[in-house]
């Protein structure tokens, strides 16, 4: 039976659902529970912050473009760099990579209408723009200028007292609304999957999401304790990390890091679970060693929560502490290792179709392995007593942290902008961003691993001559980067609009998100979703035979079989 | 496997692993080592960077491999092989990386072990006994040969200056040590953290308000040096550098010699600044207003 031959009846109720197949505009601006609007909300948004922090990055390498403090005020250099790393972790790559990409695909995947808390997944968004906001107006009374780790007694004792009591209750914010989501992915993830979806037969996104929100969940209490005490030694005078009343520094240090290093798992956990997805359908094949990425996703949780005092080899901490925490740290290469070479197995032998999406996700591999090599060098101790604090760390975690994480965030944006709007993105703008940003990105951040070694402090605005020429260099690969980001602007904005229209599976995808309608509907599917195939199934999918069920699948919702 | 192949795979692997002992001896990333510390962490650092290397070139080699031989030809819509486990291969992957981590954090242990003169895991045996802070049970250590020929200085740090004490009252901005001795910096901090780095040396320590810590190492280079403070501590952290003179005994003891006689003359207490004047620590924003400043 066609729609035309439908009863009178049964077709107005069939005009009544396409009326409600269409989020409305101005529902993005709204206090909405749908997941895929919450979704797109932070990507935006996050997107905006991320433009804010790459204006901080570029102040502080046109700054270091030459050896002398000449260009910013010292306490403005120090609060370009503190809120540059503060807006990229707290306001970007965090909330980006759980909120956008958690938030839009989790549900989708596992073919759930929506997450299990839709209130609470609305409420966990909104604290983003105020706890944004509150950071951004600092800048009206002089931004926190202490770094993004907000080390005391400097951080007590400092004069831009507003601009760090802000930073506080900014964090303290944002935090909450990232132990919000996580709670949410948990529950969604562990009981909302369909009837006949094992926990193995998720996709692997799933999987990462799983293990970055129990690591989101445990870690970023202990963070907020510590700003919470941070905060009455900064405004009522306490002394828990102040020296001179008897408290102790080192115990902030040891705080902070047991969530922030976790954070740079919760970071770049999701992102591996993207490059899962965009591999296999740009590849042809099916992921290789599903379970070894998957357990390997729940080990680095696991280890990552007993690595933190790595960062304080420097700190005093006891010898035998440091050994302990160099073996748990070169552990973490372990899994992190199952996962590159399965994923360079995913690649071999398959028929790679260089879109954008799969380039930006091979760069991802190629510069996140450095970025891997340089933390196993940092695990040493002794590497790292030398290197510490300087250049060298930089490098290395712009290469885990933009080489790893942004890169897979451009493949994911590559990779769903389709589903997520309806429309293409231009193939050719994407492969000019592709170039741009991997030349800007090498140029800018792997000269800085020599300046660390040769003895350049992180921090400073003023250096010695003798890394003149190095500086300069990484500044002129800054600004391409700066500049690498318009193309992907132009391109996004003009394609949302009046991009190619999408059909709703372009890249003949298995995974359930894409047997669904670009952009979904409100309630994900017309009746229940489609769970055909494995998420991986290439090379043994017949997909006439595919096409053909998922067909009848559509025409049985539409028109109730009696 | 085809003997073709595995003969190709042989050659490569060798291939990879001459470029990174290679690359190792050659790397030319670090400065000068100009302590017996230094030369300890140059060897460890030149395995680590081979083995890193050799990684390096595995992984972009593949990718690079990849990008050419399994790209989509024109009209070949059809998908690749579909194999999605090998539990030998993936044993391998494992098995390897483990063992190399292994062997760096044993290597490293065994550095770490010399350059601190003592046994590392010693330490938390010592410490068992004695319910102290940690970072004061940091020193109970045996010292390496606390003898004539150990030389004691102690180091304050502070916004933004080193200020290093000699016996006999003796104050200097900058660091002079004499070359083949044991050196025992006891360093503190006046205001907030900093660290004390000597790249030259290959050692770092945190200066920490209120927690003494300790650093000891063994010139053997006569030179000089820059010394950095690498811990963010405000508004002219990256002016706060001063030099290390590492010089024979016979020019440290003139140096010494000097110095009280300066010291003798004037008792009142004296505060040496770093050898980066405040004027420069300010050149080019005369216009700012003049910071806290001892």
């Amino acid at each position: 039976m066609t729609l035309a031959e439908q009863p009178f009846h049964e077709s107005t109720a069939s005009i009544e659902v396409s009326v409600q197949e269409r989020t409305p505009w101005w529902e993005y601006f709204t206090f909405s529970r749908d997941h895929k609007v919450i979704g797109i909300q932070y990507l935006v948004t996050t997107f905006a912050f991320y433009l804010l922090g790459g204006a901080l990055a570029s102040l502080v390498r046109a700054e270091l473009a030459t050896p002398d403090s000449d260009l910013l005020p010292p306490e403005w250099y120090n609060g370009s760099f503190t809120m540059h790393g503060t807006i990229m972790i707290f306001l970007w790559i965090v909330p980006a990579v759980t909120g956008g990409f958690g938030n839009y695909l989790v549900p989708l995947m596992i073919g759930a209408r929506d997450m299990a808390f839709p209130t609470l997944n609305a409420i966990a968004f909104w604290m983003i723009i105020p706890g944004g906001l509150l950071l951004i107006s600092s800048f009206f009374v002089g931004p926190a200028s202490t770094g993004w780790t907000a080390y005391p007694p400097l951080s007590i004792l400092t004069e831009q007292h507003a601009g760090q009591a802000l930073w506080i209750f900014s964090i303290i914010i944002l935090g909450t609304s990232s132990i919000l989501a996580a709670v949410n992915f948990i529950v969604t993830i562990w009981s909302m999957r369909m009837k006949g979806m094992g926990l193995f037969d998720m996709p692997l996104f799933c999987w990462a999401m799983l293990a970055t929100s129990v690591l989101a969940l445990v870690a970023t209490p202990v963070l907020a304790g510590a700003l919470i005490l941070l905060a009455f030694d900064l405004l009522a005078g306490t002394s828990f990390f102040n020296p001179t009343g008897g408290g102790n520094p080192i115990v902030y240090q040891h705080l902070f890091w047991f969530y922030s290093h976790p954070a740079v798992y919760v970071m770049i956990l999701p992102v591996f679970g993207i490059i899962s997805e965009v591999l296999p359908p740009h590849a042809r094949k099916p992921i290789f060693g599903y379970k070894a990425i998957a357990y390997s996703s729940m080990m680095i949780c696991a280890l990552g929560l007993v690595v933190w005092a790595h960062h304080m080899f420097t700190s005093g901490t006891p010898d035998w502490l440091r050994v302990f925490f160099m073996i748990a740290t070169l552990l973490v290469a372990v899994p992190t290792g199952i996962k590159i070479f399965s994923w360079l197995a995913t690649l071999w032998g398959g028929k790679l179709r260089l879109a954008s999406p799969l380039l930006f996700a091979i760069g991802f591999i190629s510069m996140f392995v450095v970025g891997g090599l340089s933390g196993v060098m940092l695990g040493s101790v002794p590497i790292d007593i030398h290197v510490h604090d300087t250049y060298f760390v930089v490098a290395h975690f712009h290469y885990v942290l933009f080489g790893g994480s942004v890169f897979g965030i451009y493949a994911g944006i590559y990779h769903w902008f389709p589903k997520m709007t309806g429309r293409m993105l231009n193939e050719t703008w994407g492969k000019i961003h592709f170039a741009l940003t991997l030349i800007g990105f090498n140029l800018c951040f792997f000269p800085m691993h020599i300046l660390g070694l040769q003895g350049m402090p992180r921090r400073v605005a003023q250096y010695d001559p003798q890394f003149a020429e190095i500086n300069l260099i990484c500044s002129i690969g800054a600004f391409i980067l700066a500049l690498s980001t318009i193309p992907f602007i132009i391109n996004a904005v003009y394609s949302w609009f009046n991009g190619a229209k999408a059909p709703s599976n372009p890249w003949k995808a298995l995974t359930l998100e894409w047997t669904t309608d670009s952009p979904p509907i409100p309630h994900n599917w017309h009746g229940e979703p489609p769970l055909l195939v494995h998420p991986y199934d290439y090379g043994t999918v017949d997909y006439e035979k595919l096409n053909q069920l998922l067909a009848d699948h559509e025409a049985s919702n539409l028109v109730p079989n009696h | 496997m085809k003997r073709q192949t595995l003969l190709s795979v042989i050659i490569l692997i060798g291939l990879v692993i001459s470029a990174s002992i290679w690359y190792g001896q050659n790397h030319g990333l670090l400065p000068i080592a100009a302590s017996e510390e230094a030369v300890l962490y140059d060897k460890l650092f030149s395995a680590v960077i081979a083995i890193a290397f050799g990684l390096f070139l595995i992984v972009q080699g593949t990718l690079i491999f990849s990008l050419f031989r399994f790209r989509k030809r024109q009209g070949d819509e059809a998908d690749g092989i579909p194999f999605h486990d090998n539990i030998r291969l993936e044993m391998i992957w494992t098995a390897i990386p483990t063992v190399i981590v292994l062997w760096v954090a044993l290597y490293s242990f065994d550095v770490y072990s010399t350059m601190r003169g003592t046994d590392a895991l010693m330490i938390a045996h010592h410490m068992h006994h004695h319910p102290k802070s940690v970072l004061v049970a940091q020193t109970e250590g045996p010292l390496p040969d606390v003898s004539s020929d150990t030389v004691n200085i102690s180091v304050q740090g502070m916004q933004f200056a080193w200020i290093f004490n000699y016996p006999n009252d003796i104050t200097s901005g900058e660091l002079h040590v004499p070359v083949n001795k044991h050196i025992h910096l006891d360093l503190s901090a006046v205001d907030v953290l900093h660290a004390f780095w000597v790249p030259q040396l290959r050692l770092k320590q945190d200066t920490i308000p209120g927690s003494p810590t300790h650093l000891d190492f063994y010139p053997t280079r006569i030179g000089e040096y820059p010394v950095v403070c690498a811990e963010l501590c405000g508004s002219y952290h990256g002016g706060m550098r001063t030099t290390m003179i590492v010089e024979s005994e016979a020019d440290y003891q003139k140096w010494l010699n000097e110095q009280m006689e300066v010291a003798q003359a004037d008792h009142s207490p004296k505060v040496a600044t770093a050898k980066m004047s405040e004027s420069e620590y300010l050149a080019g924003k005369l216009n700012q207003p003049m910071h806290h400043h001892h």
